[in-house]
């Protein structure tokens, strides 16, 4: 009789164990693996993992991460999460690039995803998610020049690679609309768009890194400055909050700094939005769906892709003369009467 | 069989193995039970960071089968283990000759950087003369470099933790100078990226004819030869002998007629060439290329490595593994149980911690030392 009860406990829990992992796998699960920044970067790869968790809400999916620790991490990260338990793989950053290729060839069934990056040729289970960044950092630029005292604005980025340097190119096109504009003679530093060579931190998680680079900018004169690193520009914020906005302000990258960094959120003169969120979104979509395929999904200024934040607390110290010029440029932009390319 | 006969044949056989109970305590019985304690406490600080006790126990379970639960995580378990195996064997040669190198980080950026150039440089070599070539460019690059540290203690007095620290440094810019050359470059990359290496002076994968996903590769082998060679070089050679002599009197050694400048050297050196390889069988094995962070912190868990091992070789081998093992169940814990990869970082600082205060681990478990046998058989 005991033996009997045993074996009808056992049943009942081969049973709840069988229908556990029923219910695990009928889910549809996304899995992401970040770049060095972390999840909780404020930028970056938490904008590209909000997208993850806006599918959660809205569309019911079991979500799942990992975090790259350094670039060592990156085919390993990707290769725990091979093996079917994910329907699709977001990698998120360039420097995933190749990692990402690699295993996708070498499973050819598995879905991935890469934000920031695009095959050429592309590869067929590779939906690469990149973005007009230039177009918004334009904005920026131009609302910068306008703004700045002291007639210099400063930039720094992460690595020398193309997703980071387009925010600059952008960013110093507009600076340069706005002398062409206005007869003014604003100065940018920190990037070349010519020779391609500008300040790098070489890094895309060192903090004090963040405000060394911001304050060598400052000490040149810079009153505004656009960090293009992810969390490393929180390092330059806090030497902004330090100084005060009246010296130094910053404008942020990726994801709406003034919302995802409310302690500094003073700082923040506008961020220059890229809503990975967004196109993560659709590619979990596009799969649930049964559409993915491979190629490009692109973000640009017209689709929202890109933008410029809400001015927030410096909503009254933008003039509304420029307030209108950037909606004018912004639609130039978008009718391609304006290039936003470096000439 | 009763307890008093297991006692004494336990006691003949320590004496066999190790000099004293207490070595034998130090060696075993200590790292087991910074282990255990480091997971216990883990344990309670995800509950004091608000995780649910059942999300902890998956947690420890994804560890579990992240690190031994299937082919794949064997596979990477071992290839986390070879680099921190090659490297700590380096730093334990250099603990037992009373050599405090904090540099194998430095010297695996070094390493591999020159098996790397070594690699695309000569690509027309047969793969019999290109891949052992990279890899003694490697070892001989990083025996160079640990011998600055080494050169300088003996001549000058400066203190190898000091230089070691410093030589790190320097060696993280020089990596990144050398990423922007030219010749070192990838082709049509701005960032600092280096050539990848040739397939043929790539380290074979072995279980790739069973799936093409799981990355062991031949260092595994090289990272078991060292093991033999440093217990061999150690215990059984003159210079050994000298290394651990100076190790353990540096006075004693010099009055016996040592020549302690070239045995520190020397001592730094063979160090340096363990943790080269170490960095050559990484980029050789897993990356196929140089990047700014391909070290990622490998020289620092060797450390760890090494004080966890006793700095004896055979526990350098186990304790690489331990590591390995606890890299790649990490990465299981954070998909499975969605708990932080930080917290893996603070149990391998708490095994440290532990290890680095036996008298706190006796004081933890003080039943645990007054039988060695019970102790064992749990």
């Amino acid at each position: 009789m005991a033996i009997r009860n045993k074996a009808t406990g056992l049943l009942a829990i081969a049973a709840g164990l069988f229908l556990a992992s029923a219910t695990v796998a009928s889910a549809f699960t996304a899995c992401q693996v970040t770049d060095t920044g972390g999840i909780d970067d404020n930028s970056f790869n938490q904008t590209a993992w909000k997208g993850v968790l806006d599918a959660k809400e809205k569309l019911g999916i079991e979500g799942r991460y990992l975090e790259s620790q350094a670039e060592t991490d990156y085919e390993a990260n990707i290769n725990s999460l091979l093996g079917g338990n994910c329907d699709v793989i977001i990698t998120v950053g360039f420097l995933l690039g190749d990692a990402t290729k690699k295993a996708a060839e070498a499973n050819p069934d598995q879905k991935f995803s890469i934000v920031d990056y695009a095959y050429d040729p592309a590869v067929p289970n590779i939906l690469g998610q990149v973005y007009a960044t230039d177009e918004a950092a334009f904005l920026a630029g131009y609302l910068a020049a306008g703004m700045s005292k002291s007639g210099v604005l400063g930039v720094f980025g992460g690595i020398n690679i193309p997703p980071v340097t387009i925010f600059m190119d952008g960013f110093h096109a507009g600076a340069a609309y706005y002398n062409e504009q206005k007869g003014a003679s604003v100065t940018v530093l920190g990037w070349d768009p010519k020779a391609r060579e500008g300040l790098f931190t070489n890094n895309f998680d060192s903090l004090d890194d963040g405000r060394a680079f911001a304050q060598n900018l400052y000490d040149e004169g810079a009153d505004i400055v656009l960090p293009v690193a992810g969390p490393v520009g929180l390092g330059s914020a806090t030497l902004a909050a330090e100084l005060g906005t009246d010296k130094l302000k910053i404008i942020g990258v990726d994801a709406d700094l003034y919302l995802t960094d409310p302690e500094r959120k003073q700082v923040y003169l506008t961020s220059v939005t890229k809503r990975m969120d967004a196109t993560v979104f659709d590619v979990i979509k596009q799969a649930m769906d049964g559409k993915f395929e491979g190629g490009i999904l692109l973000g640009s200024l017209a689709n929202g892709g890109v933008d410029l934040a809400p001015f927030h607390d410096m909503e009254d110290a933008v003039p509304a003369e420029l307030k209108q010029e950037l909606e004018a440029i912004r639609a130039g932009i978008v009718d391609g009467s304006i290039k936003v390319a470096p000439k | 069989m009763s307890d008093s006969k297991t006692d004494i044949v336990i006691q003949n056989l320590l004496k066999r193995a190790a000099p004293g109970r207490g070595e034998f305590e130090d060696l075993v019985i200590v790292p087991l039970f910074a282990v255990v304690a480091a997971l216990v406490l883990g344990a309670l600080t995800m509950l004091a960071t608000s995780v649910e006790p059942a999300t902890i126990a998956r947690s420890y379970l994804a560890l579990l089968q992240g690190s031994v639960g299937s082919l794949n995580a064997i596979s990477e378990t071992l290839t986390a283990a070879i680099p921190l195996i090659l490297a700590g064997l380096g730093l334990a040669l250099g603990f037992r000759a009373g050599l405090f190198n904090i540099g194998a980080e430095g010297q695996i950026l070094m390493g591999g950087m020159a098996a790397v150039i070594t690699g695309f440089s000569f690509p027309f070599l047969p793969v019999y003369l290109l891949l052992p070539l990279c890899l003694l460019s490697g070892a001989l690059v990083g025996a160079f470099y640990a011998g600055i540290a080494g050169w300088l203690r003996a001549a000058t007095g400066a203190h190898e933790v000091i230089s070691t620290i410093m030589l790190n440094l320097i060696s993280y810019r020089l990596i990144d100078y050398m990423l922007r050359l030219p010749f070192v470059q990838r082709e049509g990359r701005s960032d600092p990226i280096s050539k990848s290496v040739p397939d043929h002076a790539q380290l074979p994968e072995l279980l790739d004819w069973i799936d093409p996903n799981l990355r062991l590769h031949a260092g595994l082998f090289l990272a078991l030869a060292a093991v033999l060679f440093v217990y061999w070089l150690l215990f059984r050679t003159k210079i050994g002998f000298e290394f651990r002599a100076s190790g353990a009197s540096p006075d004693a050694a010099r009055f016996a007629g040592m020549r302690s400048g070239l045995t520190i050297v020397l001592a730094m050196a063979s160090a340096g060439a363990l943790a080269g390889l170490a960095g050559s069988v990484q980029v050789l094995g897993v990356l196929e290329r140089v990047t700014p962070g391909f070290s990622a912190g490998i020289g620092f868990d060797a450390i760890a490595v090494a004080l966890l091992g006793r700095s004896h070789p055979f526990g350098v081998l186990l304790a690489g593994l331990l590591f390995g093992a606890l890299e790649a169940g990490g990465r299981q814990m954070q998909v499975d149980a969605g708990v932080s990869i930080d917290l893996i970082g603070i149990i391998q600082a708490l095994i440290i911690v532990f290890i680095a205060a036996p008298l706190l681990v006796r004081a933890l478990f003080p039943w645990g030392f007054r039988k060695p046998a019970t102790a064992k058989g749990k």
